[in-house]
């Protein structure tokens, strides 16, 4: 599909996130504004607080986005009640767009203001202003015009920034960029991006306008572009304000998701099992990044998303690892429910590890069963391994020491591209993800882990206690869904979304149908 | 001495920076009312202190200066600046603002009606020699060199303050505008009996507009009177500053 295509026939998606994208833009912008004009001016009078202060907003701009989006997250700032800073959401994103539009907007304004002609500040101050006087007669008009390029710079950024927003669940179009990533569809990625610039040359064209206006110093003309500006900027912070702080209602429930398509699918499977067993509304809040669905879950941002097992106890709880499933399950439980008050609802069915693959026509004609049956005649074969498998803690080495393998060849290679090789013949077995997609196009066997050498990444629902007591009803629906995927279903499932782009609601749609879930 | 007739008085007035190098020193001089004073001297003698002295844009490090008989110390700045007109060394008006707005500043912030202020501006256009009907809705940009020093001059007097300073006003012009400006200054002068204090280095423009000259060299006042007395002096400063003027005359005389 073209990337024009892509945007005829959805269209109404682009024109929601280009305006999400706009409203996080605007509202952070404005914020910077009210922020960062009134500090520049103080650094005007207080000349000693210029270094300190341009050197923070300095330090801010550097700071990679995602790791400040990561340390706002766990912060809970409250205001008079309302929540500030921390969790998910456009909230947290607009207090990072706002740390990075600052520091051209406290700069330009010093500047702007600090080159206004000594003589015209003198004639001024001769004349009989006040301090204030001068500054809103004098200094301030004519440094508009700096003061605005600042303002255009700072939109900028926003804009580019924005898109990484789109990682903590704010919305815009950074959610195409990043699902395009994942899904490796430039058609997807272009989707966000070239609608993201459009509006960073838009934003910037239009405000060199006012710019150009302002330091012409054409009063009148200039005064009306600046009221109108100031007015919808209030506008759209306004409707932003009322929305952020509006808050859940005491109805719904926040399904989340990891930035992954199975973890898409595993959300959406979430949310439309809850919307066809209760009467409970769903807010789906996908795509979250690294472990941020579980800071999401812990701050309350979010009531339930599905986690494995074994990244339970390796990446969150820091525990040692171990290979039975049942001892791994009943660990992350109880540490969870003692450390996060989360808890832990029944498997789903599948285990996403480590999967030892072969063609499905050698194992039929060899018989093999399991890496023991493989090991026995592994001399005679080559393998193929992804470069994280070959360098990991649970990866290779302890792998071929416990099955006491031997290859004729082992060849590194991308993991996306072992799964071509086997099914091409150019090696005879992998170690892939049980639940990829690719496995069963390529109609390929997973060999079983008899040794139980790689650790369980059992998925299984986590939920917040207080969401589950306030809706039990929740508990009813988790029961039911616990063993509903297989390896093989998940697999299929991943196919769909992967392999024939399909949209993942629908393909969660036809599963629940097949399943015979009804209300 | 009586402060109906003195507008501005120093009294053993002395000024030094921070740093400690004297800019003046033990200044006495009474400016007295309706009279212009031209404060006379080479660039650095101490002319524009002496001159922001009065309006508080500086205060004296010794001695005091008084203004209507007070002492400048004592005034609010802002009330007493509001009493004193001032025109600067690069005319200072605002870029921003049309011509019509840069004149009516001074009664803008005294809060005067908007139709009075529109009134004033465009009286002090005609007084100035500028047609109002063509000027009030420009910029400053759009003047000439000449035309923008007749605004600073209105400007400075348009909420009639009985003291106006003026410092080195003509100074960019080209001497044949100069020369007119001059001219059209001295009548004006003769009609609205303000005091003046104008600081300037050239002493043909101190022999046009001066009632008493004040000579200042390296932050000292060595010699106060009459343009004439100025001639006649046999100090080195003031006989240097009197053949500039003397030479200048003759190659007029033999034109």
């Amino acid at each position: 599909m073209s990337l024009v295509d892509f945007l005829l026939s959805n269209g109404r998606e682009v024109l929601e996130l280009a305006l999400e994208h706009l409203f996080l833009v605007a509202v952070s912008t404005g914020i910077a504004i009210l922020i960062g004009v009134p500090l520049g001016i103080l650094l005007t009078r207080k000349p000693a607080l210029s270094k300190p202060v341009l050197g923070f907003a300095n330090i801010m701009q550097t700071v990679p986005s995602l790791a400040l989006f990561g340390f706002l997250i766990p912060l809970n700032l409250y205001l008079f009640h309302v929540k500030i800073v921390g969790g998910i959401g456009a909230r947290t994103a607009i207090v990072a767009l706002v740390l990075y539009s600052l520091l051209p907007i406290i700069r330009n304004t010093f500047t702007g203001i600090s080159g206004v002609d000594p003589a015209i500040r003198e004639a001024g101050k001769g004349m009989g202003m006040t301090d204030r006087q001068l500054l809103f007669q004098v200094e301030l008009p004519l440094a508009l015009g700096v003061i605005i390029a600042g303002v255009r710079v700072a939109t900028v950024i926003c804009v580019g920034t924005a898109t990484i927003a789109a990682a903590i669940d704010a919305g815009g179009l950074g959610r195409y960029i990043f699902r395009g990533l994942r899904a490796n569809d430039n058609v997807l990625i272009l989707a966000g991006a070239v609608p993201a610039a459009l509006i960073a040359l838009a934003a910037d064209l239009l405000l060199g306008t006012v710019e150009r206006v302002m330091r012409v110093g054409d009063g009148v003309k200039g005064k009306r572009i600046l009221w109108g500006a100031v007015f919808a900027l209030v506008l759209v912070g306004m409707i932003g304000v009322t929305n952020l702080f509006s808050g859940k209602g005491a109805d719904r429930v926040a399904v989340g998701s990891k930035d992954f398509t199975e973890q898409v699918i595993l959300g959406e499977l979430l949310a439309q099992a809850i919307e066809t067993k209760t009467a409970l509304k769903v807010e789906r809040r996908f795509d979250l990044g690294g472990t941020l669905a579980h800071d999401a879950l812990v701050a309350g941002e979010i009531d339930i998303y599905v986690e494995y097992t074994g990244t339970a106890l390796l990446a969150i709880l820091k525990g040692q690892p171990s290979s039975d499933p049942q001892e791994v399950f009943k660990r992350v439980k109880a540490d969870y429910a003692s450390r996060f008050k989360l808890e832990w609802a029944e498997p789903l069915g599948f285990n996403n590890t480590f999967a030892i693959l072969v063609r499905g026509e050698d194992a039929q004609k060899l018989g093999l069963k399991t890496v023991s049956d493989a090991a026995k005649i592994s001399a005679q074969w080559r393998a193929g391994f992804g470069q994280d498998f070959m360098s990991r803690a649970d990866g290779y080495p302890g792998f071929a020491k416990t099955y006491g393998l031997r290859f004729q060849e082992t060849r590194e290679m991308d993991l996306s591209l072992t799964y071509r090789a086997l099914a091409e013949k150019q090696v005879d077995l992998i170690a892939g993800n049980s639940t990829d997609g690719l496995i069963s196009r390529y109609r390929l066997f997973q060999l079983a882990d008899d040794r139980h050498y790689f650790p369980p990444y059992d998925a299984v629902p986590v939920a917040r206690r207080t969401a589950l007591d306030k809706h039990p009803e929740l508990r009813g629906v988790l029961k039911q869904l616990g063993g509903i995927l297989s390896v093989d279903e998940m697999r299929k499932l991943n196919y769909a979304v992967d392999g024939e782009k399909r949209q993942a609601k629908d393909v969660v749609r036809e599963f629940l149908a097949r399943k015979e879930w009804t209300k | 001495m009586n402060s109906e007739q003195t507008a501005i008085e120093f009294r053993g007035v002395g000024f030094a920076l921070p740093n400690g190098r004297a800019l003046l020193a033990d200044l006495n001089l009474a400016v007295n009312s309706g009279e212009t004073l031209v404060l006379l001297g080479r660039s650095g003698s101490g002319k524009t202190t002496t001159m922001k002295l009065i309006n508080r844009l500086l205060d004296p490090t010794s001695g005091e200066v008084r203004v209507e008989g007070r002492p400048t110390v004592e005034w609010d700045p802002i009330r007493l600046r509001r009493r004193v007109g001032y025109v600067i060394q690069e005319i200072g008006l605002f870029p921003h603002l049309t011509i019509e707005q840069n004149i009516g500043v001074v009664p803008r912030l005294e809060g005067w009606e908007p139709a009075k202020i529109r009134t004033r501006a465009r009286e002090l256009l005609v007084m100035t020699g500028l047609d109002p009907d063509r000027f009030a809705a420009r910029f400053p940009r759009e003047l000439s060199g000449g035309q923008r020093q007749r605004v600073g001059v209105a400007r400075a007097l348009a909420a009639d303050p009985p003291i106006i300073l003026l410092d080195e006003p003509f100074g960019a012009l080209d001497p044949i505008t100069r020369r007119e400006i001059q001219q059209e200054f001295r009548t004006l002068q003769a009609k609205l009996h303000k005091t003046m204090v104008f600081v300037t280095h050239d002493i043909g423009e101190a022999f046009v507009l001066a009632t008493r000259v004040a000579l200042l060299k390296d932050g000292q006042m060595i010699l106060l009177g009459p343009p004439a007395e100025l001639l006649a002096s046999s100090h080195p400063e003031a006989r240097a500053f009197a053949s500039c003027f003397l030479d200048a005359q003759s190659i007029g005389g033999a034109k």
